[in-house]
Order: structure tokens, then sequence, then C-alpha cells
């Protein structure tokens, strides 16, 4: 004990280790009945960190490439020792990291804790949600199987539909006019050096927004604490909450071990660019809603391409969704409403077409 | 959690639930850790050389020449002496293995990264060779030169 305690002496005094930590022992957390929903985020960010140690551990056996990408990971799962229950648990983690973000940004929308001061916290999460999507899409073909191969196309190909700038970005994207080794190397690129680093950078702000505010409380719970004092009730973070989100951690990895070695992730066939599309060529659950809602929307609207019309709108959907903290304030309760309404439609919207993708096959 | 005052002999059962948290979170962080370092190991490359290969057919190579194969998984250096005898060695320096080669100046089998010299039976004449380098046996079988590993009987 008294190695660690003149350890931190040492520090003491030339870092002022008091005052590094102090706000982070005086950081308390709302206790109401909805205190469950402020584990969320946390969870995201420990499956996150779960992504990158694994990430690491693929890196030590995969190879990018054409030729040898499909190989190497199934190296990883037949020959490396438990090459396998690393690969299934990066692929579970990454799946389960975007539904508990998901969750997170909807918790948030709901008890309504985008509201000032904290727009920018719910801005920087949105730009982590893109992250955490094209995490998704750029590892997604990186095994270079079929089912990845075509899925890549597809949706490389509808980012071209995209007005004026589209074809640029789908050239940018593929590496050349279509999706080959190139893409491969490129999408392998984004995976493992551009997305990080960004997420990284906006993970701390994201974290250091979330310290300097405090915890959001529900504005109904708020209003009852105002009323009667003396029934707000607050919890040390440290080390109280940590410990309790620790625990949630905890059953995370749990969940993710039992997943990962009850249901290993598949690796199906090798890509053949050169093969027709087999059936039932889908894009990761969590594009599927954008999918179907494409598949559904005629050829032409009025003298548009359908695809397109898909693609406006969801973009400017997905810019409304963005700026949503800043209709809060508008005209005396009306924009909360708004919010509210956006808010249910799109889990709605999302969790209907999703299930209508997978049933309609 | 102020039970620790001095003198106080803790309940059992409170040892109880420290033992099973403790026991738990240790057994937790060495499943985690086991697969891992399991994963770190890279699995064995299969040796497909086998003990014997044909390094180069009659006429390949001139007195005084010599010539780098794959034996195995490693370099092996094959070089015809002035006097037109064949002679196979790995070319694995056996210092801090480098690839070694055959300086026909010298008639000797140099390597290039420290200055290592070695005559055309494999022995570490100068320089910081600690070692011979291994030495082949060469068959001549119909027009194809054949080096193999020397059997220890």
């Amino acid at each position: 004990m008294s190695a660690l305690t003149r350890a931190r002496t040492w520090l003491d005094e030339r870092f002022h280790w008091a005052d590094l930590v102090g706000p982070l022992k005086k950081k308390t957390v709302p206790v109401h009945r909805l205190s469950y929903w402020y584990f969320l985020g946390g969870i995201t960010l420990f499956l996150f960190i779960i992504q990158v140690c694994t990430g690491i551990l693929l890196l030590l056996y995969y190879r990018p490439g054409a030729n040898e990408a499909f190989e190497s990971v199934q190296y990883i799962m037949t020959r490396v020792q438990f090459g396998w229950l690393v690969r299934s648990i990066h692929s579970w983690a990454a799946n389960l990291m975007i539904l508990t973000a998901f969750a997170h940004m909807f918790s948030v929308v709901f008890l309504r804790a985008y509201r000032k001061p904290r727009e920018l916290t719910w801005l920087s999460g949105m730009v982590l949600l893109f992250l955490a999507l094209g995490f998704g899409f750029s590892g997604y073909l990186l095994p270079w199987n079929t089912l990845a191969f075509f899925a890549t196309k597809v949706g490389t190909e509808i980012t071209g539909q995209v007005p004026v700038v589209g074809r640029h970005l789908m050239i940018f994207l593929r590496g050349g006019e279509d999706v080959t080794g190139a893409t491969l190397t490129r999408f392998f690129g984004f995976h493992v050096a551009v997305l990080p680093g960004l997420t990284t950078l906006f993970v701390l702000l994201h974290l250091a927004l979330v310290q300097y505010f405090g915890m959001s409380v529900p504005p109904g719970v708020e209003a009852r604490w105002k009323t009667s004092p003396q029934e707000a009730r607050q919890m040390k973070f440290f080390p109280n909450f940590f410990l309790r989100e620790l625990m949630a951690w905890y059953i995370a990895l749990g969940v993710l071990g039992a997943l990962a070695a009850i249901l290993p992730w598949e690796l199906g066939t090798k890509a053949d660019p050169f093969a027709p599309a087999p059936a039932g060529i889908r894009p990761e659950w969590y594009f599927m809603f954008m999918f179907q809602t494409l598949k559904k929307i005629p050829a032409k609207l009025w003298f548009v391409d359908g695809e397109v019309v898909g693609i406006l709108v969801f973009g400017a959907a997905g810019l409304v969704w963005m700026l949503l903290p800043f209709f809060d304030k508008a005209g005396g309760g009306r924009g909360r409403k708004f919010i509210m309404g956006a808010g249910v439609f799109a889990l709605a919207y999302i969790i209907a077409m999703t299930f209508y993708g997978y049933a309609a096959k | 959690m102020k039970t620790e005052e001095p003198g106080r002999i803790q309940p059992l059962r409170r040892r109880m639930v420290e033992m099973l948290l403790g026991g738990g979170l240790f057994a937790s962080i060495v499943s985690a850790i086991y697969p891992v370092l399991r994963y770190l190991v890279p699995p064995p490359v299969a040796d497909l050389g086998g003990d014997e290969i044909v390094a180069a057919k009659v006429g390949d190579l001139k007195p005084n020449s010599s010539k780098i194969v794959r034996f195995g998984t490693r370099p092996a250096l094959l070089l015809m002496t002035s006097e037109g005898e064949y002679r196979a060695l790995s070319a694995v320096c056996t210092h801090l293995s480098c690839t070694v080669q055959y300086r026909n100046d010298l008639h000797q089998v140099w390597c290039a990264c420290h200055n290592g010299m070695y005559d055309l039976n494999g022995r570490n004449i100068s320089g910081p060779p600690p070692r011979p380098l291994e030495a082949y046996q060469v068959h001549v079988r119909g027009d194809e030169i054949v080096i193999s590993r020397k059997r220890e009987a």
C-alpha cells in the first residue's frame, strides 16, 4: 500500500493529481426510476474497447487483398487457436455495439437529454453513430465473401446515385469504377486507420462533454425534484456508479461470449466478381430499413429516379435528426412535440422496415 | 466499508463473499487472457520441402559459380568448385541468419552482413560466425542435381 501512496505523492508533486481527479470525485449520477438508461452509453463504450482489442488481434493474421483476404480469415477461423472465438467476438460485438448505440440515442431522445446545454453532446454522439455505421460497412467487406461483396456493390452504387457528387464519391469509395481488390484495400485502410483515429477523438470529446455538463435529469423528474428538493437523490460516480457500470460491462461480456461461442459468425463462400449474385443478398441488419425502403420505391416518381428521391429523403431526414435538439425551443412546446413525434416515428419506422425486410427476403 | 477495525475478526460470511467474488473475478480474467495468449502463438508452418529437392540440372552451373535454391522453408547454396565438384550448404549464416553467398574471387562463402567467412565445406574460418554451415549431400541423378539432408545413422 505504501508503494501506491508514494507513487501518488510522486505524481501529485508533479501534476497536482488531486486537481486532475478532483472533478471525477465530485461527479455524481442522479438516482431515479429511469437511471438504468444511463448505462447504455457506457456499454457502447465497452463494446468499442472490445472491438479495438479484438481488431488488433485479428490484424496479426488478416491480410487485405482479393487473393488473400478470404483465405486469411479462413486461416484465422480454422488454424489459429481460438481464432474462431476472436473473430466471432469481433463480429458480434460490432453488431451489439450498433444496437446499444441506437438504444442510447433513442433513450436520449425520449428522456430529452439532448436539451440545452447538451446540443453539442448530441451532435458528437451523432458523428459517433455515423462513424460506427462506417465501421460496419467497411468491416463487412473485409472477409471478401460473396454476401459482403454484393452488399458493398449495392451500397456503393447507392452512394453513386447522390446528385452531383455521387459518382465521384462512389469512385473514391471503390478505388475505381468497380468493386475490386482496390476497394478492399481502401476499406481496410478506412477500417483500421481512418475510422479508429476519428472515433477515438470523438469518443474523447463526447466523454469530456458528458463530464463537463454532468448527467441530464429527465424533465419530469427534474420538475418533481424542484418542488420537493428532499426527494432529489444523487449517487457518487466513483466508486458507486462506476462499480455498477462495471457490473453492466461484465454482463455484456457474458452475453457477448455466449453469443460468440454458441453462434459463431459464418464466413460464407469466397467472393467471385464474375459469378451472378445469389439470392438473399442483404446488407447488415442496421442498414436493412434503408435497403428495404429503396426496394419499395417505384423506379420513377414523376420524372425523377425513385432511388434518387429515396436517398434525398433519407439525407434530409438524417439532417433533421442531427439538428433535433435545436427544435426544442421552438414555439411554446410545439418543438418538443415535434421531437417526440419524430422519435416515435423513426423508431417505429426502423423496426417495421427491418422486420419487413427480413420477412420479404 | 468500515468493518476493518483493528483487532476485530471479520465474520466468516463476509470472507466467504469476498472469496467468491475474488475467485469469480480471477477466473473471468484468466478465461479472457488464456485464449488471447494461445491466439498469439502462430500455428506451425508445414515444412513442405521434405528432405530432398532437385536443386538444378546438370550444366546449369559452371565451375567456380553458385546458385541459391529453396530447400524446405530456408535457402540453400549449391556451388561448383573450380575443380568441378558440387557442394551444397545451408545458406543461413550461423551468426545472425543472413543469407550467405559464394565469392568466386575468394573461392569462399561470404556473409555480407558482418563479413563472416566460411570455406567450401561450410567451416567458419573468419569473422563472427560461431558454427559451421550445415552441409547437405549432393547426388547427380540422371541430369538432375539432387540435394538432401545428411541422415544421421
